[in-house]
This record gives structure tokens, C-alpha cells and sequence, in this order.
């Protein structure tokens, strides 16, 4: 008998497997050079290209990206290694930059409700502003396509840091300050002592809300400035009308932005605490 | 009790709260005019109804709180903050989730103690876990993983373990099961009589009072509650749960506080009632002294039974 806890698992695999049956089953097979028009003819076949392909295609696509995912043939044909390493690179720069300023502003605000006051108008008008947005000025200001990526990161992630840290720490309970407060411990040491343990759970839900948003902004970034990074591949794929490619990719940014959010999970498990 | 020295550890002068009334008429004066002292090595109960400001008054005594006037001082010095001479430990056990037992009595020392080594620390702590009856494992248990029971063990544990020369208690077993607060309230008294600790501490048990205490101060009703009397608890120790209601002087004790918490304190605060306690210390009593008067005022004894329903939540276990 199978034990419960693979149930679910197994399931998942056959629901993905009949999926993927389904879709393979209706994807037209390639017509061969015998049954195709005149106009077809002419076209070199341009239908086949044009056409959804199978799960089968995407599987042996991925099979020979990731065999070997690191080789770099100029600038419109690198692995997908190094495209993801981009990626990662751009997305983990501007999100540290981003922490770098939210944590500590944060908890400024937690702390001082006067400093809450001061700074929430700016919070408010610009939290809802799309980070695509501060693209063409980023562009602008900085004049370097690499940096603004970085830039349009670093702006989408500060938010949830911000408010989660500082939500956090201004609900740190009572009774755990004075806990501080009876054993004369400063004010440096009761934030690093008592704050922050005790919002570090809700900082990590703000950092892991960021990371997210930072790896669905990433992509649309790459778009826009080209060069190099996953967004760029799934663009340039398009253009080359490889939509084999671009499936996969797709399926790419998936799993890593899958493993991002699971990195995060471990450590905001490590952080929690049961009151 | 055991260390006597003339001059009191803790002076509480003309000690008044007052909240500013939203409306913007007259204040209201929860407590007005408390003035008591604290021997050193004394242990002092404090009891009156639930909203008199028992709590303000003991965070007033932390530091924590702030009255509206009125002086305290410790050893001649007014009390301004917080401060490691004076341990607390508060209803909720306040212990910090995130850290075991042992940490969390660990967090205390090497804040009192900030030059000693680890182990110094550790073992210091370890040995006030076991004075409570913790230890052999329990002390890597985080919070969450300990019953009530233990968790306010922990935090006598680490007020204890700090050595502070005052020792403050809010309702410390308020949210115990009655045999639990009975094993800690035994345990308290132990670790209690073998140091020079002075200890106030806020109770709605009177049972508990009396076993403790070597005086209880009784707060009239708010609001412009104050403190009215100082009972004396003359009775031997050590004191065992066991024996003490045998003790001739228990139920005259008793039906003073009980008679003092039905009826007077409700009348003492009525504002005809009401005496100008502006540097007046509260009335010392002696119930438990044969011929006393007090000890012939009260309803024979026992008077479990008859209590009335409002009591029954005051008074805690019955003996
Ligand atoms: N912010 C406030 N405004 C008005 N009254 C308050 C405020 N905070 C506390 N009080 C009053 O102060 C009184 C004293 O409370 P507390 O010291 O907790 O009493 P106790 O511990 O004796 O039950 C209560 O009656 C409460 O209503
Ligand atoms: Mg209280």
C-alpha cells in the first residue's frame, strides 16, 4: 500500500502526465513534404514553425539546453545557464540594495511613530506605481541599460520589505520590551536583541513578497532592455519564432522563481516562533 | 524579615494617578495619597479589587510607568527607570518565545552580569532553573513547549537568578490551575526564605497572601482607591500550606482581609468615607495577635462556606 504522504505527489504526476498526453495528442502532426501545397512549399514549411508544439519537442529542447547550459556564441545565442545567471544577478543586486535601505528605514518607522508620519505620504503615492514605470527615467538618469534593470529591482522590492518591517516592529509586544526595558539593555541591543527576533517573521514574509516580485519584474525588465538575462531569451526566442524555445524558457522561470521562494521559506521557518 | 536594617529599602510617598477624563471635565483619580514603606528582606502582599491600580503602582515600582505625583525612592534614591535592582515578574511570564528556558533565563544574567564567561552564565542560570524545579532537559524546551506552570517557573527563575534587591510580582499565578500555583507559591517560599530578597507582589488570592506575606496592604476601591491598611501577618514561619489553617491566627487574618475586601473597601472609597490620606500612612493591624480588637470583630470561623459568589473568585482556593 502506498503511504498517504505520496498520495498528493503522485497524483500531481498524473495529472501533469495526462496533461501533457492531451497536448500532445492534439498538436497537429507535421504534414510531410508530399502533402503540402504549392504555397506551403513556397513558404519552406513556415506552418510548422508557426505552429504550438508538442510537450515532446519542449522535452528534447530542454534536454539539449540543459546538457549544456553554459556556452556562449555571441550575443544572440548564449546557454541558459548564463542567461538565468544574468538574471540572478541583476535580481539579487537590486533586491540586496533594496534591503539594504528598507530594513533599517523600516524599522525607523516601527520604532517612531513621528517617522511613520513623516514618511507614509511618500510610501503611499510611491508603493502603486508600476517599477516598469521608472524605466524610461531610470534610462535616462543612469544611462546604462545593466544599471536600470538593477535600478527597476531595487524599486519594486523595497516596498513589501519596508511596510513588513516596519509593521513588525511596531507590533512587537509590549510586555517583550519591557522584558528589555527591566534589564537595561540600549537601544541598539534591545533592537538586535528583542525587535528583531521578534519581527523577524514578518520581515521574512516582506523579503519573500519582494523576491517574488522582483523575479516577475526581472523578466518584463529584460524585455525592454535587451541584451542579455532570461527576458531578453524569451523575447529573442519569439523573434526567431522558436516558440520551443520560448516554452521552455518559460518552464525556466518557473522553477527558478520556485526556488527563490523556497530558499526564502527555509529561512523564514528557521525565524519563526511559536508564542 | 531577615535582614533588618532601620531605615526602609523602599519609600512610597503620596502616590497619585490620574487619567485626564476625555471629555475634558474632571480627571479621574484612580489612586490618590498611597504611602507606604518596604523593609529590606520584607515580603509584601498587595490586594484590592481588580481596577484600583494595584498594577500602575507596581509598574510605577518597575519603572516602567510613570505616576502623576508622588515620590518613590529605593535606598533614598527616587526611582526614575527601569533598572536591573529590581526584578519583574509580570501575569503573562513575559518570556521571550524565540529562546529556550534556559536562554531565556540566560538573557537576564548576562545582562545583570555582562562580564562573566559563558559558562559562568550558563551554570548560574542552570542552578536557578533547578531552585524551581526545572532542569534535566525541560530547560531546552522553548515556551511554546511548556505548560503554564513552567513557564511562570521560568520567569521567577530569571528575576532570581538577576539577584535584584527588589523583587516585583503581578498576579504571578493569576492564570495557574490551584494545585500548580499551590507547588510554585511552596517553591517561591523557598527560594524566598533562603536569599535576602525583598519581595511586593500583587495577588487576588487571600489564601496566598497569608501564606506569603509577612504584611499585606489593603487598597480601598477606585476610583481614589488608596492604600489603608497594613496588615501583619503574625504567624511563624516557615509556614506549610498544610498547617498554617490550624494556626490560631489564620481565620481572625482571614476574616480581616475578607471583611475588609466584601464591605470596607467599598465604603472607605465613598466620598463621604473618604479621609485626606495626603502623607498619612495606612493604619497598621495586628488580627492575628490575640486581643487585638481586630481579632474579635470577625464572624466565626469558617467562613468558606458562606461566602458570597463575588468572593468565592476573590478569595482563590479554599483551604
Ligand atoms: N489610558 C487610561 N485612561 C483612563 N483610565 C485608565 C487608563 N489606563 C488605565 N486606566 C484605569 O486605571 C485603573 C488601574 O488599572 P490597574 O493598575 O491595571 O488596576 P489593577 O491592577 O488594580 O486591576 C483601571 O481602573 C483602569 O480603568
Ligand atoms: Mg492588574
Amino acid at each position: 500500500m502506498i503511504a498517504s504522504r505520496y498520495k498528493a505527489p503522485l497524483l500531481s504526476v498524473l495529472l501533469l502526465l495526462s496533461l501533457l498526453g492531451i497536448w500532445e495528442a492534439l498538436t497537429p502532426a507535421v504534414k510531410s513534404a508530399e502533402d503540402m501545397t504549392e504555397y506551403e512549399l513556397l513558404m519552406g514549411g513556415a506552418s510548422e514553425e508557426a505552429r504550438v508544439p508538442p510537450p515532446s519537442a519542449i522535452i528534447v529542447k530542454a534536454f539539449e539546453e540543459l546538457s549544456n547550459p553554459v556556452y556562449d556564441n555571441g550575443p544572440n545565442d548564449k546557454g541558459i545557464g548564463i542567461q538565468i545567471a544574468y538574471s540572478l544577478y541583476r535580481v539579487l543586486t537590486g533586491y540586496l540594495l533594496a534591503a539594504l535601505l528598507a530594513l533599517p528605514i523600516g524599522f525607523l518607522i516601527g520604532m517612531s511613530p513621528l517617522a511613520y508620519k513623516t514618511l507614509d505620504p511618500f510610501i503611499q503615492v510611491l508603493r502603486p506605481i508600476s517599477p516598469l514605470a521608472w524605466m524610461p527615467l531610470a534610462l535616462f538618469i543612469i544611462q546604462d541599460s545593466e544599471a536600470s534593470a538593477i535600478f527597476v529591482i531595487f524599486i519594486c522590492s523595497i516596498w513589501p520589505m519596508l511596510i513588513n518591517t516596519a509593521f513588525g516592529v511596531a507590533n512587537v509586544r509590549k510586555d517583550w520590551i519591557n522584558v528589555a526595558r527591566t534589564h537595561e539593555l540600549g537601544n541598539l541591543r534591545t533592537a538586535l536583541s528583542v525587535i528583531l527576533p521578534a519581527a523577524a517573521p514578518t520581515i521574512l514574509t516582506g523579503m519573500r513578497i519582494s523576491i517574488g516580485i522582483a523575479w516577475l519584474v526581472i523578466v518584463a525588465a529584460e524585455m525592454l532592455v535587451g541584451g542579455t538575462g532570461i527576458g531578453y531569451y524569451v523575447w529573442n526566442e519569439w523573434n526567431n519564432l522558436d516558440l520551443t524555445s520560448v516554452i521552455f524558457s518559460i518552464l525556466v522561470i518557473g522553477v527558478v522563481g520556485m526556488l527563490l521562494d523556497a530558499l526564502f521559506a527555509r529561512v523564514q521557518s528557521a525565524v519563526q516562533y511559536q508564542e | 524579615m531577615t535582614m533588618t536594617d532601620n531605615t526602609p529599602l523602599l519609600e512610597i510617598q503620596n502616590l497619585t494617578r490620574r487619567y485626564p477624563s476625555p471629555d475634558g471635565g474632571e480627571p479621574l483619580t484612580v489612586f490618590e495619597n498611597a504611602n507606604f514603606d518596604i523593609n529590606r528582606g520584607e515580603f509584601v502582599c498587595i490586594i484590592g479589587h481588580s481596577g484600583c491600580g494595584k498594577s500602575t503602582i507596581l509598574n510605577v515600582l518597575a519603572g516602567l510607568d510613570t505616576a502623576t505625583s508622588g515620590v518613590v525612592s529605593m535606598e533614598g534614591r527616587e526611582i526614575g527607570g527601569p533598572g536591573l535592582e529590581r526584578g519583574v515578574v509580570f501575569q503573562n511570564y513575559s518570556l521571550l518565545p524565540w529562546m529556550s528556558a534556559l536562554k531565556n533565563v540566560m538573557f537576564g544574567v548576562k545582562a545583570r552580569y555582562p562580564d562573566w564567561t559563558r559558562k559562568q552564565v550558563r551554570d548560574h542560570s542552570y542552578k536557578h532553573l533547578e531552585m524551581v524545579g526545572l532542569g534535566q532537559g525541560s530547560e531546552k524546551r522553548k515556551p511554546s513547549q511548556l505548560s503554564g506552570g513552567m513557564r511562570q517557573r521560568v520567569s521567577i527563575a530569571r528575576a532570581f537568578a538577576i539577584q535584584p534587591k527588589l523583587l516585583l510580582l503581578d498576579e504571578p499565578f493569576g492564570a495557574l490551575d490551584a494545585l500548580t500555583r499551590g507547588t510554585i507559591q511552596d517553591e517561591l517560599i523557598r527560594v524566598w526564605s533562603g536569599s535576602d530578597q525583598t519581595v511586593f507582589m500583587i495577588t487576588h488570592d487571600v489564601d496566598e497572601a497569608i501564606l506569603l506575606a509577612d504584611r499585606i496592604l489593603l487598597m480601598s476601591n477606585g476610583p481614589f482607591a488608596t492604600v489603608a491598611e497594613s496588615v501583619v501577618i503574625d504567624i511563624p514561619r516557615p509556614r506549610r500550606r498544610a498547617d498554617i489553617i490550624h494556626d490560631s491566627a489564620y481565620y481572625p487574618i482571614r476574616n480581616h482581609l475578607v471583611d475588609f475586601l466584601t464591605t470596607r473597601s467599598r465604603e472607605l472609597s465613598q466620598a463621604e468615607n473618604r479621609k485626606n490620606t495626603r502623607n498619612q500612612k495606612p493604619l497598621t493591624v495586628h488580627p492575628g495577635l490575640t486581643g487585638s480588637d481586630e481579632a474579635h470583630t470577625t464572624q466565626p470561623e469558617p467562613p468558606a462556606d458562606n461566602n458570597p459568589p463575588s468572593l468565592t473568585m476573590l478569595t482563590g482556593t479554599q483551604p
